[in-house]
């Protein structure tokens, strides 16, 4: 159910990976020297048992920290030397996040949502057609883009997340339990929509607990104390 | 810009806690400018009404100089003596030189008996120390002139006659002087100037109570203070030499002290309402905590999100400080008609500054007491901040 993965190059290298997370009871290691490859326009899934180290590949692949010892490259730049800044810069223009709970901001309405790491990208205000073409492209109604998130359903929510993940249009999409907050239904078109990203060239990461969403990647990776399986 | 659309926002979605913080700092902004108004008006209401404008040196008998220790000042037994005046002239250079005699005297308006002070001196001298405001200048011969307040409450005119002392001579009233509040040499608002030949013909040739020399440039003031103390004062201490500038000076300065004094209360006020927009921001940021995480994931840098709270903390600030400049207009106008019945200070450049003093001072400690919700707020780790509930 794949794309086709030829002719590609590592979008996500991580060389000899470890985290340890240092605790009054004892370092933990959430990853353990982890080397992985993912290819521009894979589908992966992740899937392990809860601290199998899941959520930090998740974290480390997305920018929003960094690795104790070893190396992650995204999109062929290291992110050892960066600062904060650079790593920020770099999550906001190559990665788009979609969590479980949808972290739309309740302060904003549908569209804002979806405008807000536009603005942060290109300081501008003439915005809002990018935004209501890919909320279009999620199939989001345009008369809910005025709605606030708590107004829409959870799957509605999710598309707009989705939205708001792709708007700087970023190579990598990191899934964290997509349809973990949805009932099987919803979460099957949120995976079709996932899987249509897919094949237009996005590169997308699903970590998951459930085998029926794995079964939409490619490739799945299974983790068990913080290596693969 | 959407950081601060999205501050505003926050703002209003807590309108009831943004409001009370706003009205921390309305609060502190119109204490500090009212009160910082109110002084500077007590400073400029002090420096019009005491008239001197600081170019006269006042002469006056050294008390302690009296054997039995006699009650001194204008009106005592002490007095200047004609040969000291003219040591005081010799000393004074080009400066004018104003012998004076002073007392009280019985008058008689129509028939009713009252005292007024009473000031002699030369005739020629009398427009170097007094205005006019209707009448002509004092003449050698029997004419007088009025205070203003004097001439007001009995209902005194140029043309008009009075009695004098017990035998109550009559005497013409040539001119009615300008009103000069309160001062350090003479106070005739209330008194009669009658030429020093009147004076010394009715009461015998006598000695001087005070000698006021007018400086005509202000550099000579110093000199000539020093050139008088050591013509007179060399052996002893003879006469006090008074210099008005400097008088007026620690007047001013005390008065200048009490405005501080309670522009520094008013600042009080200020840094509670800072505390109070520091724990709203503080508040704020805790509860927000998850949407930091979120937009932290989405790429905003840290100094967007340092931006997006001080920009709340700016704009409470803002509206707080506007709307206190505003109310401190009100106050001071209030304030000033209580404590000086008279608001006409108000809008002196000095004065008016204070508000724009508030205003800068409230949005100053507002984006102070931003400062650190909103460091807080950028250095959160955005993985814990996401996983927050």
């Amino acid at each position: 159910m794949t794309g086709p993965v030829t002719d590609t190059y590592p979008i996500i290298r991580l060389d000899g990976v470890s985290k340890v997370y240092p605790m009054p009871a004892g370092d933990v290691r959430a990853l353990d020297s982890l080397s992985l490859d993912i290819m521009a326009g894979e589908f992966v899934a992740i899937m392990g048992p809860s601290g199998s180290g899941k959520s930090t590949l998740l974290n480390l692949i997305g920018c929003l920290d960094v690795p104790s010892s070893g190396d992650v490259q995204v999109d062929g730049r290291s992110v050892k030397a960066l600062t904060d800044d650079e790593l920020t810069t770099l999550r906001r223009d190559n990665i788009g996040f979609v969590f479980q709970q949808f972290n739309l901001i309740p302060l904003l309405d549908v569209l804002e949502n979806v405008e807000f790491p536009l603005v942060l990208k290109s300081r501008a205000h003439a915005t809002r057609e990018r935004c209501r073409e890919v909320l279009a492209a999620v199939g989001l109604a345009p008369e809910l883009h005025t709605h606030k998130p708590s107004e829409l359903s959870g799957g509605q929510q999710q598309r707009a997340a989705i939205a708001r993940a792709l708007v700087n249009d970023p190579g990598i999409l990191l899934c964290d339990e997509p349809t973990g907050n949805l009932d099987t239904k919803t979460g099957d078109t949120i995976m079709a929509l996932l899987t249509g990203l897919n094949r237009e060239g996005k590169t997308v990461l699903v970590v998951t607990h459930d085998p029926r969403i794995a079964a939409h990647a490619g490739r799945t990776i299974l983790m068990v104390d913080g290596r693969v399986a | 810009m959407i950081l601060f659309d999205f501050a505003k926002r926050n703002i209003r979605l807590h309108w009831l806690r943004s409001f009370l913080a706003v009205v921390g700092i309305i609060i502190g902004v119109t204490a500090i400018a009212s009160m910082g108004m109110l002084g500077n008006s007590l400073v400029l209401s002090i420096s019009d009404s005491l008239t001197s404008v600081g170019d006269t040196i006042v002469i006056t008998p050294h008390i302690a100089s009296a054997p039995g220790g006699a009650i001194g000042g204008t009106g005592s037994t002490l007095k200047i003596t004609g040969r000291q005046v003219e040591e005081i002239r010799r000393a004074a250079g080009a400066n004018t030189v104003v012998p004076i005699h002073a007392g009280a005297e019985r008058i008689t308006v129509g028939n009713e008996a009252k005292t007024a002070a009473l000031y002699a001196m030369d005739p020629a001298d009398v427009p170097v120390l007094l205005e006019k405001d209707s009448g002509i200048y004092l003449r050698y011969g029997s004419g007088i002139m009025v205070g203003k307040k004097l001439a007001d409450e009995n209902d005194l005119k140029v043309g008009e006659t009075i009695g004098i002392g017990s035998g109550e001579e009559r005497a013409r009233i040539v001119g009615i002087l300008k009103e000069r509040g309160i001062g350090f040499d003479i106070n005739p608002d209330y008194a009669l100037v009658v030429a020093d030949t009147w004076f010394t013909s009715r009461y015998g040739d006598r000695d001087y109570d005070e000698v006021i020399v007018k400086a005509r440039n202000l550099d000579d003031i110093d000199p000539v203070k020093a050139a008088i103390d050591t013509q007179l004062n060399r052996r002893e201490q003879v006469v006090n030499v008074l210099d008005t500038r400097k008088v007026l000076q620690t007047i001013v300065d005390a008065f200048n002290q009490i405005s501080t004094f309670t522009t520094a209360i008013g600042g009080i006020s200020l840094v509670v309402a800072g505390i109070s927009i520091l724990n709203v921001m503080l508040m704020s940021v805790t509860e927000r905590t998850k949407e930091i995480g979120i937009i932290r994931s989405l790429g905003a840098k840290r100094g967007e999100v340092m931006r997006i709270f001080l920009s709340e903390a700016l704009i409470l600030g803002l509206v707080g400080s506007t709307v206190g400049g505003v109310l401190s207009l009100a106050g001071g106008y209030l304030a000033l008609n209580v404590m000086l019945q008279s608001s006409k200070y108000l809008f002196a450049a000095s004065t008016i500054v204070y508000v724009f003093y508030g205003i800068a001072f409230g949005i100053g400690v507002s984006l102070l007491s931003g400062i650190y919700p909103a460091w807080k707020a950028a250095m959160m780790n955005p993985i814990e901040a996401l996983r927050f509930e």
